[in-house]
């Protein structure tokens, strides 16, 4: 009883519903399923702070967007295609983001007079037309679950209807042909304790599959081929799972022991998180009592000779910046990750932002210099996290690590790497050598005083947050040893081997966008819509903020404008103005949203 | 114990020492450098970790390795110190200030883990390198360059916030008491988890002669002992018993009558480096990284 398979070349679904109805978890296994699809894919989780907002009301709506296709993609998508509504507020809250034309289907159910209330409809626009220009399927999604768990016992009837989501996730995989092994097989595992629950689970998902199979309302199925990505092993990964790893390669690679020193903060948490099942990697996670202890620890451990690490969101980074001030003046090895999320203050804790880069550049007292790298995507979270412990660890030096609340949470297939193939980080602690030891005395190349830890003979030594006598590290006021000191901290870290900026350039193009961040996506497949209609653009996105990449000003100057796109007012634009002495433009907005591709190809646009 | 042979010379730095002549802290620091010897360890092993005032000056003259950190946050940078490098012997050097008023969080946070660090408090009620304001240990009415008409704040009692906070030993001592001193130091060093020794330091320029009572007169320095009724009030100590603890800990000053000296408090709980060195040799094997990255669902693509 097979329908007619249509094929499309990518979709974009957003699931919807209270923060209560499981939306997270069923876009996640819809992901899980279309990445074994083989097909490219973004995720975009879209949730409110609050934990269970008041059920049925606008700031409870939960969503989870996903965009998958036969390509190469880049973003979660700008409009979606397809709105999975459970209820009147998911509809409301979420409609105006729909393609003209989308799909919706929703819950039937949930459409109550006291629903439609909360969500401030004055009728159901199911029945009004308002929904006219939509393809709507109205399916009775919680009465046809809870009625198909009648019969599992065991099972209570807030449970059954709590199942709907799975019967909703049924459905899609059906209409999109997705593979339900791994669901069936994820569902066993979670409810392992609870038979019944898994049974009810799994028989909600098997009677939504079975739904889109029969009934009338869908008319076809989908398809949507594999995609053609590079040859290897895939799985999907998160932005903080992937930064979470990548600490882990960095400490195998350098052999140090990772400390992360930790304050519970959203999007930050999860890396504490993932880190804390991590023992047998020699992993020490300590949860402090507030963000300035939670850097101090680090610190301290880095003394100690471990790989000291602090993750955190900005307003926990500010507070730590006291400790931040203190790595720079000893010249031991830190990294601090900010999981940038919308301010000022709490601001909105979930969504991201690119607001902190001239805070982590320049918000300690005096002349404080630290390097600075961003993540450009959830994947690469993994290499610029080795990258900001390597650093780190031969320079000397805290090392902020940039990411944001939409690398955080969002997922994309991720090429396995080959741990064999990283390099190794060269970390050599000081040893006695029979001369006086000078823990000021710097290596000649790198600038980078020895690290001498605690146990060693004869290397006793006293290092503190007031000024140090060049080479001895003796507590000094002689100014011009100040003024020597100031010079070689800031020479350190302007001369931080970083990779000189690569361009994806196009012959003819005048136009250069200048990105960093989690901006990676939207900003190149702006890029790439511009390209595809003829015009002419480069793009560059910088890993380093600090320092820039050597060739940085020459690229710059080799294009006639330059277009900074940047999720806050213009602030990589207003150091590359300054250092450059070049005119470069902004696209500014700061929505707590990732930019959609059509508004990057709008601002380029009206450059070209 | 160990054949590790030293002597208080060993531990003095080249560093010439730059508290104000007079200060209470030259007789904490011989009595630290004269009981170094004592622990058995080479200097290697030993760090001092401090905060910010005058007592934090202390670690630049210890030939031992050494942090003056920031102003508070020594407990802190301490902890995960301690928590890496179980090996190493971690000693705190703080003020009434810095551990009590900026750094009251850590203090009590420190104590409740019970981290394996001993933690040094030189409480001279006082602000004394800042130039003479009342600390979060000056008493009401005092008088000071911020207090003009006198402090309207209520002190903390530094030992019953430590017993409060949780703390597996909590003892004081006085400055110029060196055998008085080099005892508390000697159970401190013995205790396995956290140690909170209040020290009574005299700053004979902003707050001279706070502790006279007992640092004139040595006959008035009344020591605790472990099943013994106090001076006469009689409370018989139980370092055992928390509420012995707290009651010999409301004797003040203030009150008139014996000021306790020696340890209040001694009891073992396990320590917080302890618990998580357990957790990390109970965790299965050495991790696989390649098999970590390639976790959950993977496929393909060929």
């Amino acid at each position: 009883m097979s329908k007619p398979v249509e094929q499309l070349d990518s979709v974009v679904i957003r699931f919807a519903g209270d923060s209560g109805d499981g939306m997270q978890l069923t876009g996640g296994r819809f992901t899980s399923e279309t990445a074994l699809s083989g097909n490219d894919l973004a995720t975009f989780p879209d949730f409110p702070a609050e934990i269970r907002a008041p059920a049925g009301s606008l700031p409870g709506v939960s969503g989870f967007q996903v965009h998958f296709a036969d390509h190469d993609i880049l973003t979660p998508g700008d409009l979606p295609d397809v709105l999975v509504a459970m209820n009147p507020a998911a509809l409301k809250a979420n409609l105006r983001d729909l393609r003209p034309g989308a799909t919706l289907i929703v819950d039937t159910d949930a459409f109550t007079d006291r629903n439609l209330q909360k969500a401030g409809y004055a009728g159901s626009p199911l029945d009004d037309g308002s929904l006219d220009g939509y393809q709507v399927h109205a399916v009775p999604l919680t009465s046809m679950t809870v009625g198909a768990l009648k019969d599992v016992s065991g099972v209570t009837p807030r449970e059954a209807e709590r199942a709907k989501n799975m019967f909703a996730l049924g459905l899609m995989s059906w209409l999109y042909g997705r593979p339900v092994e791994s669901t069936l097989e994820f569902l066993q595992t979670k409810f392992a304790k609870r038979p019944e629950i898994a049974e009810a689970n799994v028989k909600a998902f098997n009677t939504g599959y079975a739904f889109g199979e029969t009934s009338e309302s869908f008319a076809v199925q989908y398809e949507v081929r594999p995609a053609k990505l590079a040859p290897g092993r895939y799985r999907q990964i998160t932005g903080n799972a992937a930064l979470s790893y990548g600490l882990i390669a960095a400490s195998r690679l350098s052999g140090l022991p990772l400390f992360l020193g930790a304050y519970p903060i959203t999007p930050a948490s999860s890396i504490l998180e993932e880190l804390a099942k991590h023992k047998s990697f020699g992993v020490r996670t300590f949860q402090a009592e507030d963000e300035i202890a939670a850097a101090g620890a680090a610190l301290g451990a880095s003394f100690g000779g471990a790989l000291g690490v602090t993750t955190s969101a900005g307003p926990g980074v500010v507070l730590k910046s006291e400790t931040v001030g203190l790595a720079v003046a000893l010249e031991l090895p830190l990294v601090i990750v900010d999981v940038q999320r919308a301010g000022p203050s709490t601001g909105m804790p979930t969504k991201p932002e690119q607001g902190d880069l001239l805070m982590v550049l320049h918000g300690r007292n005096s002349e404080s210099p630290v390097p600075v790298l961003a993540a450009g995507t959830p994947g690469d979270c993994f290499y610029a996290a080795i990258e900001a412990a390597r650093v780190a660890l031969t320079y000397r030096t805290p090392v902020y690590l940039l990411s944001d609340a939409y690398l955080a949470n969002g997922a994309e297939p991720w090429r396995i790497p080959d741990i064999s193939s990283l390099a190794p980080i060269d970390v050599r602690f000081a040893e006695p050598d029979g001369d006086e030891f000078l823990p000021y005395r710097r290596d000649p190349e790198t600038l980078a005083r020895p690290w001498a830890i605690p146990g060693t003979p004869g290397l006793e030594h006293r290092i503190g947050g007031l000024e140090k006598a060049n080479e001895t590290g003796n507590v000094s006021y002689d100014p011009e040893n100040h003024d020597l000191m100031t010079q070689l901290r800031a020479q350190k870290v302007a001369g931080v081997k970083v990779d000189d900026q690569p361009v994806d350039h196009q012959e003819g193009a005048d136009v250069l966008v200048l990105s960093w961040g989690g901006t990676f996506g939207p900003v190149h497949a702006g890029v790439r819509r511009i390209r595809r209609r003829g015009g002419k653009v480069a793009h560059a996105h910088l890993r380093w903020l600090n320092p820039f990449p050597a060739n940085l000003g020459d690229v710059l100057r080799s294009y006639d404008r330059v277009l900074v796109p940047e999720m806050n007012l213009g602030q990589l634009l207003q150091l590359v103005r300054a250092r450059f002495l070049i005119d470069a433009v902004g696209y500014n907005r700061v929505t707590g949203r990732p930019f959609k591709a059509a508004e990057i190809a709008a601002a380029i646009e009206d450059l070209l | 114990m160990s054949d590790v042979k030293l002597t208080m010379k060993d531990f003095k730095s080249d560093q010439e020492v730059r508290w104000c002549p007079g200060c209470g802290d030259y007789a904490i620091l011989a009595a630290v450098q004269s009981f170094m010897p004592e622990l058995g360890l080479e200097r290697e092993k030993i760090v001092f970790i401090s905060g910010i005032g005058c007592a934090a000056r202390f670690p630049y003259y210890m030939q031992t390795y050494g942090m003056h950190s920031i102003h508070g946050r020594a407990p802190a940078i301490a902890t995960g110190l301690a928590v890496t490098r179980p090996d190493l012997s971690v000693w705190v050097v703080t003020g009434d200030g810095d551990a009590l008023s900026i750094g009251g969080n850590h203090l009590i946070h420190a104590l409740r883990r019970n981290v394996n660090l001993k933690i040094l408090l030189f409480n001279n009620r006082i602000y004394g390198l800042t130039k003479g304001q009342y600390s979060p240990t000056s008493g009401q009415g005092k008088v000071t360059g911020s207090t003009p008409a006198g402090s309207i704040d209520y002190p903390f009692n530094p030992l019953a916030l430590a017993l409060g906070a949780g703390a597996t030993f909590v003892a004081r001592a006085l400055d110029v008491d060196k055998a008085g001193l080099t005892g508390v130091l000697r159970r401190a060093a013995a205790h396995r988890g956290a140690a909170f020794v209040e020290i009574f330091q005299n700053c004979n320029i902003y707050n001279d002669g706070e502790f006279a009572a007992i640092r004139e007169d040595r006959d008035a320095r009344t020591y605790l002992a472990h099943g013994e009724e106090f001076a006469g009030t009689g409370i018989v100590h139980d370092e055992t018993d928390l509420s012995t603890a707290f009651e010999l800990a409301q004797l003040s000053f203030e009150h008139g009558g014996a000021i306790p000296l020696g340890v209040f408090r001694d009891v073992d709980r396990p320590s917080y480096d302890d618990l998580l060195q357990a957790q990390l040799d109970a965790a299965p094997g050495e991790g696989d990284l390649q098999a970590l990255v390639a976790s959950g669902d993977t496929w393909t693509i060929s």
